[in-house]
């Protein structure tokens, strides 16, 4: 059997504070292939964003490890880019500057001075902002600076692209644009991504499984389902796609049935 | 049918529309030459908001000091005697008639020099630890209560220690001021550091930015706001500092002026060099804001 391209290996996480611990997530164990699009769905406060800073690096594990193409996960890194929910860009750089950083960062050994520009363009071009590359983060509109996030991201040409509820800041009809953005992208590069999410339809329309994790503390996985849609996939001709509706109804079901959140009020 | 109908009649339109276009290109110049008056009149009207009540104040208080000081026993000089025994030190600031008599605008610059070295090191050094302190935890622990005890030595303390070290005036000067700037940079750099906000950390984290690069392009630029105000105070107290400092140790600058000027009893001139001595204040103060707000332009928080 040959190694899975990335493996989370009976993960655990407790946080300490002082006396009290809090143990968030218990043995996750999950294996992802090269070009799969994976979204991970549960209540709020589950720990799905902490697993995913444990799959970047950004939080440490307490127990078992991330593995990628073999090789364990310990420290952040670029081959591992995150595209953050608030789109962290940096506020003083333009456009043009903040994809730059991370482009002269990953490539500055390997690539001329005028082929980071052209890759610098060429991937903002592909979220449709080539146009804006000299603007700063204040003055372009939510939609756009997540734009932005997702190109920085996709320029460390990364070898598994991590999405941090990407679009839950967005409203609904900027939010529909991104995702077909993001299918365009995927069905393009075929890279691998991770995206954590709490919109149903968000995850049934991008992904290729769902994981759905059970309500925290000391969450697991519920249930994967695997989403066994054509690609491409159209949002209108969803609508009416049983398949669709029935994986749909699958995560529903597990979010307000099986698991439902209790705390919320 | 109806559409064609429709285009027919948006052409017919447009050719009954082209003279009164063609009539818009004549009054063109006319047009421009209007709104350029009328943009004047506000920009001449803000100058006048801002500039008339700050000169009437310093009229009133004029007129008072002149009827105040008028009297046959009044101790201070009244303006018209400033003007009359100082005219040459306002009006000609750059005079040059021998190494001791030389124009306020001269000494002004020396101070200035003093400032410039020992404010500049205070910056950088300040800057430097206050990002120590502010990245790391133990740093702030070891070094914050030392420097919250030094920071409320007055400048003037350190004078004859500074004496006894240099063993020269310049070198004390310049370490009185440097001493005296420090502290607010330290300080307000250090919050600044701390309040990066966590996602511009992840950001530099997976990018695996060094510690070098971490600090020039995420820490300064995110702290800038903070370390403005810092450099803002310290730019102020070095100002306070060097008068008094120069006072003692002598020399050419402004503060040895006015205590030359005491010990030979010219009033006048020293409440030239005063007026000198707050008009540069006032200046380095809005320059260190003016280039704080060009640096930060982009730090906002969105």
């Amino acid at each position: 059997m040959s190694t899975p391209y990335l493996k989370i290996d009976h993960v655990e996480k407790t946080f300490q504070r002082g006396a009290a611990s809090t143990n968030v997530l218990k043995d996750i164990n999950l294996v992802i292939d090269k070009g799969e699009y994976v979204s991970v769905i549960g209540h709020s406060g589950c720990g799905k964003s902490t697993l995913l800073n444990i799959v970047a690096g950004l939080t440490p594990v307490t127990e078992g490890a991330v593995l990628l193409e073999g090789k364990e996960v310990n420290a952040p890194g670029p081959e591992r880019a995150v595209v953050f929910q608030n789109h962290s860009l940096l506020p003083w750089l333009s456009v043009y500057d903040n994809v730059a950083l991370a482009v002269n960062k990953v490539f500055g050994r390997v690539k001329s001075k005028s082929e980071r520009h052209d890759w610098i363009m060429h991937n903002l071009d592909l979220v449709q902002m080539g146009h804006a590359k000299d603007k700063r983060p204040a003055e372009i509109s939510g939609g756009m600076k997540q734009r932005v996030g997702i190109a920085r991201g996709l320029a460390m040409e990364p070898k598994i692209l991590l999405l941090d509820e990407p679009f839950g800041a967005l409203d609904a009809l900027t939010r529909a644009h991104l995702q077909d953005s993001i299918m365009q992208i995927h069905a393009a590069l075929g890279n691998t991504m991770i995206m954590i999410t709490h919109d149903v339809d968000e995850a049934v329309l991008l992904s290729d499984r769902i994981v759905m994790m059970t309500n925290g503390p000391s969450a697991r996985i519920g249930e994967v389902l695997d989403v066994r849609l054509e690609r491409p996939r159209k949002r209108l001709d969803l609508v009416s796609d049983r398949t669709y509706i029935a994986a749909r109804e699958a995560v529903l079901k597990f979010l307000y049935e099986r698991h439902r959140f209790v705390e919320a009020a | 049918m109806g559409q064609a109908a429709l285009k027919s009649a948006s052409t017919g339109a447009e050719v009954i529309a082209l003279p009164a276009s063609g009539a818009e290109v004549v009054t063109l110049p006319h047009a421009t030459g209007k709104p350029l008056h009328e943009r004047l009149a506000p920009l001449a009207k803000s100058v006048l908001v801002n500039l008339v009540p700050p000169l009437i104040t310093v009229a009133l208080i004029l007129l008072f000091w002149q009827i105040a000081a008028s009297g046959p026993q009044s101790s201070l000089p009244p303006p018209t005697k400033i003007w009359a025994e100082a005219k040459d030190l306002i009006t000609e600031p750059f005079f040059w008639a021998g190494s001791q008599d030389i124009g306020l605008g001269w000494r002004i610059l020396v101070s200035l020099q003093r400032v410039a070295i020992g404010f500049g090191l205070a910056a950088i050094v300040g800057i430097l630890l206050g990002a120590l302190v502010g990245q790391s935890v133990w740093a702030m622990r070891g070094l914050d209560p030392v420097f919250q005890v030094l920071r409320t030595v007055p400048p003037l303390a350190w004078l004859p220690l500074s004496l006894a070290a240099f063993r020269d005036s310049q070198p004390s000067a310049i370490f009185v001021i440097f001493i005296t700037a420090i502290w607010p940079v330290i300080i307000n750099t250090a919050v600044g550091i701390r309040n990066i906000p966590q996602d511009y950390r992840n950001v530099a984290q997976v990018l695996r930015l060094n510690q070098v690069e971490f600090f020039f392009k995420v820490m300064v630029p995110s702290a800038a706001p903070y370390i403005f105000t810092g450099l803002r105070i310290g730019v102020g107290l070095s100002w306070l500092a060097i008068v008094a400092a120069e006072m003692l140790t002598g020399g050419v600058g402004i503060g040895f002026f006015i205590w030359d000027a005491w010990n030979s009893s010219r009033l006048s001139d020293i409440i030239v060099a005063l007026v000198y001595i707050g008009v540069v204040g006032f200046v380095l103060d809005r320059v260190v804001a003016f280039v704080g707000t060009i640096v930060t332009r982009g730090t906002v928080v969105n």
